[in-house]
């Protein structure tokens, strides 16, 4: 099947088995890797993207459900002069990663629960995270930086 | 970018941001499932559905006719690829029963995930598909899956051994000492103790991807793994290739926490295909199949027993355990109950010691280390079990403890074991962990709540932790039997440019060495940290090391960076004092610039040096050209970090639920090169106790089916579930390294289990409660207090 989608501002137009997943059509066809699988069975959270301004694991989304959509990945985030978004760099600043491979799928979890937020405190960032897991950090660091950003970003932490 | 803090001069115990981060949060970083190859074929590994079973037959027909295959293969079809077993890297007796494991299970299988087939095709889903088109034929053997059972040998995993038992090993230096201590004591403690198995679940799946170099001949090997450097020995044997001509990688690596410490089959077969197809091979593992497949951590029955006077202070610790090796022995499986074994006593002075442990195969997952390794197991038997002297002298936990904590004047301490403990102030540690939880005041709060019959419990844990790490001295590790040695090695080398290279043999995953090693080079060097580039994880471009694990990385890695930088600044300052024509002793050296003493007009930058050392158009006689200085370094002991562990808990009678409403600890890992990254260790470690305490377990069937191998089944906790954690410090140097450091990657998972659950027995002590199984679940903590209301 054919499927057209904008990631990241650039169109992409694909031929696709109808069971391709969003998440592979993502790594796979537009070749973008920062998004990564983590588990099987949509627990884990890394793939998380925006589809549309909103937060969704990519695992659970076909790559023909996403015809037409508006894709922000991980690769997308940053200044096209590469100055870090305020949720990468909180994240760097408050040493919210260890090996990195749930933080795309987590910084994309905070971009978009800043977005939806008008006030945020330790108990909510705590609760709205709960999709996307971490094995590293044992979330102190990731709490705070998701405060901090929000602070920056004019959201009341 | 690199520096948050300002700061005068050292960068040590500095706040310094990571230097990995940028590339992991733009999504640059490049995991082992990102690689491409051209021509690449993926592999699907088909795995027994049955915990023992014997293959009647395979038919591999249809799958072999499926779209996109290029092969299928089963045990027999790759037998002449290998020219041994998969390796066993530490057999810790003599006699200790080892049977050959092979990358694919030939005529029985053993567990659940055991190899039975594999596809390769141009897709991984290709291979997938085909894989479910093929027909094994099983004849289903009753399966060992009770650890104790497996003792009774009424079942057999491996036949032709006539018993369960792999080994037994034993450390008892008097044992009519023991003996006498238990016949004169006033108290024992007897305890029984349970390590479920455990899922490490990296948040990262394994991956491995094999390449023949283009020129042919060549091969490189990229993987998930935590030891590159082991790998690539271990590969070449198994698979007959000489060393010389493999090359292994691992990419950016997203955790491991000891699951990433090991030789796979998924290694070895992709290795061998590249070899057979000469085409770039890919196997990417998908987590459920992981949870089979990886090896799984802990797996013990723990026997303890403590002999105690009448003020409850210690006279002798004994303790027998079965450690489940799972269905066979995987890199160091037998050697994790050892890294425990001469831990039993924990901080506590006592004079006789022993120690048992029986290592029984079962048909289940082979387990291995996993963050802490053995470690988190004997640290947990022993808080428990002085919770449970304190209940029997009828004194407060905090107080037993005080009684028998080793004293600062006992330092270098030898232990009844025969460790020497480098160093420490363990009742100052504990001193100031209680005062700043406010241990007192929560007492009487607790003491009040129980006065009003409230049903929220509130409970006060205490784990007081040492351990060994920096694994390790080589001769110690002879001694225990252990096949390979514990230096690191390091090469310093500065450039003509004045940029420096630092080549390290550690393999980090998450822990920061590049920021961390950077800065041990700054510091001495006093040059600017970006200037700074630190090489590792490829075994063409840092040819020696033993990798990273067992909280080793800093105290022996670090260590090894630190006295090659050294090295490299002597033979600087020599070329320095040449070209400056005055001796070595006349030179200062400060912020990258040598100065001759009382003549501060005459200086020498070492990047003017490096420089010179590069043209060699003026060196002193017999020096060679270039400034790089390279080391191989042993440590003359292990470290032994500890620190005072403490949880305040909240126990809803009502519905057996644990609310953990504090976390504090105060640790002592030495000196620390950058505190944000020893805390960030911290927290990652103490949650990760937390999930055995509470949340995780990896649970089996009667018939050896492991019941929840995906995370929508296994309970890796959330942040929902954790609170922030209050950490602080105290830092006693290690004598055993020049950089006074002790290690930090293990210590928050060694001490926080029984954190919790001391805790959460001392809830509900009031009522009778006096133990609960890990992981304390809601159900398991509400059926306890019912079975004592009886």
């Amino acid at each position: 099947m054919k499927v057209s989608m904008k990631i990241n501002g650039v169109d992409y137009e694909k031929d696709v088995e109808p069971r391709r997943l969003l998440v592979h059509f993502i790594r796979e066809d537009a070749g973008l890797t920062g998004t990564n699988v983590g588990c099987d069975t949509s627990s884990c959270g890394a793939c998380t993207i925006l589809m549309n301004g909103e937060s969704v694991k990519s695992c659970t989304v076909l790559a023909v459900q996403a015809e037409g959509a508006e894709i922000l990945t991980i690769e997308g985030l940053a200044e096209p002069d590469g100055t870090m978004h305020p949720v990468q760099r909180a994240f760097q600043e408050c040493h919210g990663l260890q090996c990195g491979y749930c933080t795309p799928g987590m910084v994309m979890a905070a971009v978009s629960l800043i977005k939806e937020e008008s006030s945020l405190d330790e108990q909510k960032v705590r609760n709205a995270l709960e999709g996307n897991l971490c094995r590293c950090t044992g979330y102190h660091n990731i709490v705070k930086a998701v405060l901090q950003a929000a602070d920056e970003m004019g959201v009341k932490a | 970018m690199t520096q948050v803090v300002e700061h005068d001069g050292s960068v040590i115990g500095k706040k310094v941001l990571r230097r990995e981060d940028p590339a992991l949060l733009s999504g640059e970083s490049k995991f082992v499932a990102d690689l491409e190859a051209t021509g690449v074929l993926h592999i699907f590994v088909l795995r027994s559905s049955m915990a023992y079973a014997r293959i009647r037959s395979i038919n591999i027909a249809s799958a072999k006719e499926a779209k996109g295959v290029v092969a299928v293969y089963t045990a027999g079809d790759l037998e002449s690829e290998w020219a041994g077993p998969m390796p066993c890297a530490w057999p810790v007796t003599a006699d200790m029963k080892n049977p050959p494991h092979y990358p694919l299970a030939k005529d029985t299988v053993r567990y659940v995930g055991d190899a039975v087939a594999v596809v390769v095709a141009h897709s991984a889903e290709e291979a997938a598909d085909a894989a479910a088109l093929i027909e094994v034929d099983y004849e289903e053997l009753q399966a060992v899956v009770d650890l104790e059972g497996a003792l009774t040998g009424e079942n057999i995993v491996h036949e032709s051994l006539g018993t369960n038992v792999s080994y037994v090993w034993e450390l008892n230096p008097n044992p009519s000492g023991l003996e006498e201590a238990f016949a004169k004591a006033k108290h024992v403690v007897s305890e029984r103790y349970i390590q479920q198995r455990l899922i490490p679940a990296a948040m990262e799946p394994r991956g491995v991807l094999a390449v023949p170099s283009p020129m042919g001949g060549d091969y490189t090997l990229y993987s998930a793994t935590q030891v590159p450097h082991i790998l690539k020995v271990m590969a070449a044997l198994t698979l007959g290739i000489s060393e010389t001509k493999l090359r292994v990688i691992a990419p950016s690596v997203g955790g491991g926490f000891g699951s990433k410490l090991n030789v796979y089959a998924e290694e070895l077969i992709c290795l061998a295909l590249s070899r057979k197809h000469r085409l770039p091979v890919k196997w990417v593992e998908e987590r459920s199949e992981g949870g089979q497949a990886t090896i799984q951590g802990r797996g013990q029955v723990q026997y303890i027993e403590l002999a105690a006077d009448e003020e409850g202070k210690l006279l002798g610790v004994r303790v027998n355990l079965v450690a489940d090796m799972g269905a066979y022995l995987q890199l160091v499986t037998p050697g994790v109950p050892l890294l425990g074994a001469f831990l039993y006593h924990g901080v506590y002075h006592v004079n006789n010691y022993g120690f048992k442990a029986t290592g029984v195969f079962t048909n289940k997952t082979p387990t291995d280390a996993y963050r802490g390794a053995g470690r988190p197991e004997a640290t947990y038997a022993i808080e428990r079990a002085m919770d449970a002297l304190a209940r029997k002298v009828g004194v407060d936990p905090a107080e037993i403890r005080r009684r028998n904590l080793i004293q600062p004047e006992q330092f270098p301490y030898n232990s009844p074991a025969g460790l020497v403990f480098d160093s420490g102030d363990y009742p100052k540690n504990f001193k100031v962990a209680l005062e700043k939880l406010g241990y007192s005041k929560l007492r009487e709060e607790q003491t009040q709540r129980r006065s009003e019959n409230s049903t929220k419990h509130l409970g006060i844990g205490i784990s007081f932790f040492v351990e060994m790490c920096g694994l390790a001295p080589s001769r110690v590790l002879a001694s225990l039997n252990y096949a390979a040695g514990g230096w690191e090695a390091a090469t310093v080398r500065i450039l003509p440019t004045s940029k420096i290279e630092v080549v390290t043999g550690t393999s980090p995953h998450g822990q920061g060495h590049e920021t961390s090693w950077a800065m041990i080079v700054a510091d001495k060097l006093g040059v600017p940290i970006d200037d700074i580039e630190v090489l590792h994880s490829d075994t063409s471009i840092a040819p020696h090391g033993m990798d990273t694990y067992g909280s080793r990385s800093l105290s022996v890695g670090g260590t090894a960076v630190h006295l090659a930088t050294e090295r490299v600044l002597d033979k600087a300052r020599k070329l320095a004092a040449h070209q400056l024509e005055v001796s070595e002793e006349d030179l200062d050296y400060s912020s990258g610039v040598f100065s001759v003493k009382g003549a501060p007009e005459k200086v020498m930058p070492l990047a003017g040096v490096a420089f010179e050392a590069f043209t060699a158009h003026n060196l002193p006689d017999g020096m060679e050209p270039n400034l790089e200085a390279s080391i191989s370094w042993d440590p003359p002991n292990f470290t032994f970090p500890y620190g005072t562990h403490l949880a305040v808990v909240e126990v809803d009678s009502e519905t057996g639920k644990v609310e953990l409403v504090r976390y504090l600890s105060v640790d002592d890992c030495g000196n620390q090169i950058n505190p944000m990254i020893v805390e960030g260790q911290l927290h990652g470690g103490i949650v990760q106790g937390i999930a055995q305490a509470l949340y995780e377990e990896a649970v089996y069937d009667d018939s050896g089916n492991l019941l929840n191998p995906s995370l929508a089944d296994y309970l890796v906790p959330s942040a929902a579930e954790m609170p922030s954690f209050e950490l602080s410090q105290t830092v006693t140097p290690s004598p055993t390294n020049p950089l006074g450091v002790k290690g930090i990657g293990e210590a928050g998972t060694i001490a926080s289990t029984p954190a919790i659950i001391n805790a959460v027995v001392d809830a509900l002590s009031h009522l009778g409660v006096t133990n609960i199984e890990m992981p304390a679940s809601p159900e398991r903590v509400w059926r306890a207090i019912q079975n004592v209301k009886g």
